[in-house]
């Protein structure tokens, strides 16, 4: 095997965005409604090779964004949200693949979505913007594919409603993917998914605030949209990974406060998550996109999932975890029965992780390696190579 | 198990024809099926229940699929595969006769290859120690063992002739000297392990 470099960061990165669907042109949405000019901000790390087949799709989960790897500045605290998947070296090598993240449509990090500006009435678009489904994401990024000059995907990636998109791509369009990579997602929302989803919507829509959807520019409905962050981030940990990270310890004080004020580690925590994401997010955005999860139920219409994945030609790798209750095993196991059974190549790992759902975010059970073994494999057997070597 | 060129492998890999669709349970780190993929030009495809083992199958570019046999065939059409193997697992299944009976309906034929628990020198062991016998290729004791159902050769003909298996090829193994073919008498006596290749009539 060839020397590998140690892994290291993508850099500097900037934002681009592209808009299409431009009057008098609209997108004809799943769910009825119409939608243009759209919108998508999206990053790209690495380069393209000469025929133009190296390219690696990353979908992003609900809070997630345009930014998976690298950053903006220097000084910048953070990187993207994958940076630990994504660079020189990485799962997603930036030396040999073209990598694509786009902020998907009703989003609030640049894309189209309910906090942008409606053209026909000059305000924000709030309630009036039409729901989006999966299917809409992933039609929105094809949009951006072929603006990019890429016929076929050599990967489409992504954890959780990233994969759910996944899943779509290889569905809605089964020439233009060679690989598909769902991790810890599900083919159909579960009672127990969307009734989390629910409390979040609740959450937001409770608040004093939140005005029918019409805040901008006011205050907005930031102890709803907390709360919704609150309850959803207690459904990406589990029981032992809040034992380990935060156990019964109290929070700048020896003993009980014996009051209402904020005692524990772990409620404080979830208050700072909660208050930090009000800062990056917007409420309406969170109702859209965590009801476009809630609709996803690739069975429909026939009910059969076997059916739903019948046109599928793409190789598959996919991947859940142990410790996950929110997307458990046993919803992968199900994409991957339906998979087998019409004979596609399915390849299925449930890593051993004890961080829940969010583990896809982290580099658990070596998933790195996985990926980059699966995603070397697969390249070499399409004869895909790596962008020319040196300008 | 002795590493290096694996008697049974070999044996194996002359079984199955070039470009057959082959599912291996139990594929392990993927060793034989990677043989199979690489050699035979077949279509493989493994199942392995330990996440090491499915992730060194993923290393050799191999398709896998981490379950656990016992469960792992109720979805597979029938004759979905032209071979289905069960190398040196069938002792590791909780209901082998279920593994069995699912695996030559997957499967128009079935390779399976047991250790041989009346091999001469586990029989001398029970004889002479009185204890659980303990080899190189079975190390484990009997409170650790993953290995809950064994067999002798005899056992195995028998079940099959019970069950109206069809047998077409014994292959009969010895480990010692590196691994051979044994063609001598009293196979469940001398051979450690051996090969069965299976069918089962149409109905």
């Amino acid at each position: 095997m060839p020397h590998r470099k140690e892994p290291g960061s993508i850099g500097l990165v900037k934002r681009k965005f592209f808009t299409f669907c431009e009057p008098p042109h609209e997108m004809a949405l799943e769910g009825g409604g119409r939608l243009g000019p759209i919108t998508l901000a999206y990053e790209t790390y690495g380069r393209l090779n000469k025929d133009r087949s190296n390219a690696l799709l990353i979908l992003h989960a609900l809070s997630g964004d345009s930014h998976a790897a690298g950053k903006y500045s220097p000084d910048d605290p953070k990187p993207g949200w994958w940076d630990n998947m994504i660079g020189p070296g990485k799962g997603f090598d930036t030396e040999k693949y073209f990598v694509i993240c786009s902020n998907v449509v009703g989003g609030c990090q640049g894309s189209t979505g309910p906090a942008s500006l409606n053209p026909a009435t000059g305000k924000e678009y709030g309630l009036s913007f039409p729901i989006i489904t999966i299917t809409d994401m992933v039609r929105s990024q094809a949009h951006l594919i072929d603006h990019l000059g890429i016929e076929r995907l050599f990967a489409v990636v992504g954890g959780s409603m990233g994969g759910m998109q996944a899943l779509q791509w290889a569905v809605s369009y089964p020439d233009r993917v060679v690989a598909s990579i769902p991790i810890a997602t599900t083919a159909k929302h579960s009672p127990q998914q969307i009734a989390f989803n629910q409390v979040g919507r609740a959450a937001i829509m409770a608040d004093p605030h939140f005005n029918d959807g019409d805040y901008y520019g006011k205050e907005i409905p930031k102890d709803g949209l907390a709360l919704a962050r609150m309850v959803g981030h207690i459904t990406y940990l589990s029981d032992d990974s809040m034992s380990e990270k935060f156990g019964r310890r109290l929070r700048g004080k020896k003993t009980f406060g014996y009051s209402f004020n904020l005692d524990f580690e772990v409620e404080s925590y979830l208050r700072y998550k909660g208050d930090a994401f009000v800062n990056r997010f917007d409420a309406n955005s969170y109702l859209y996109i965590t009801k476009a999860i809630d609709y996803y139920d690739l069975t429909l219409p026939s009910g059969s999932l076997v059916k739903a994945l019948e046109k599928v030609k793409s190789k598959f790798l996919v991947i859940s975890f142990k410790s996950d209750w929110l997307y458990p095993p046993y919803q992968s196991k199900e994409i991957v029965k339906a998979l087998m059974v019409n004979g596609v190549d399915v390849t299925y790992c449930e890593i051993d992780s004890r961080y829940g759902h969010d583990a896809f975010l982290l580099d658990e059970g070596e998933m790195s390696k996985i990926l980059r073994n699966f995603l070397e494999n697969v390249a070499s057997r399409n004869g895909i190579a790596g962008p020319a070597v040196g300008t | 198990m002795t590493q290096g060129t694996r008697i049974d492998h070999s044996v194996i890999l002359d079984l199955i024809p070039q470009g057959a669709k082959v599912l291996d349970l139990g594929c392990g780190d993927g060793s034989l099926l990677a043989k199979l993929v690489h050699q035979k030009g077949t279509t493989g495809r493994g199942i392995e229940i330990s996440e090491d083992g499915v992730r060194a199958c993923i290393a050799k570019g191999l398709t896998v699929l981490q379950g656990d046999i016992d469960e792992g065939l109720r979805d597979y059409p029938d004759r979905s595969f032209d071979y289905v193997i069960l190398n040196q697992t069938i002792q590791v299944a909780k209901k082998p006769d279920v593994v069995l009976s699912e695996m030559l309906r997957v499967g128009k034929k079935g390779v399976v290859g047991i250790p041989n628990f009346a091999y001469w020198r586990m029989r001398l062991y029970l004889l002479v120690y009185g204890r659980m016998p303990k080899t190189e290729f079975l190390p484990y004791d009997w409170y650790d063992t993953p290995n809950i159902h064994f067999c002798s050769i005899l056992d195995f003909e028998a079940y099959c002739a019970k069950k109206a298996y069809t047998i077409e090829k014994k292959i009969f193994l010895s480990t010692d000297r590196g691994g051979r073919v044994l063609q001598g008498v009293r196979p469940n006596l001398f051979s450690e392990s051996a090969v069965f290749l299976l069918s089962q009539r149409q109905t």
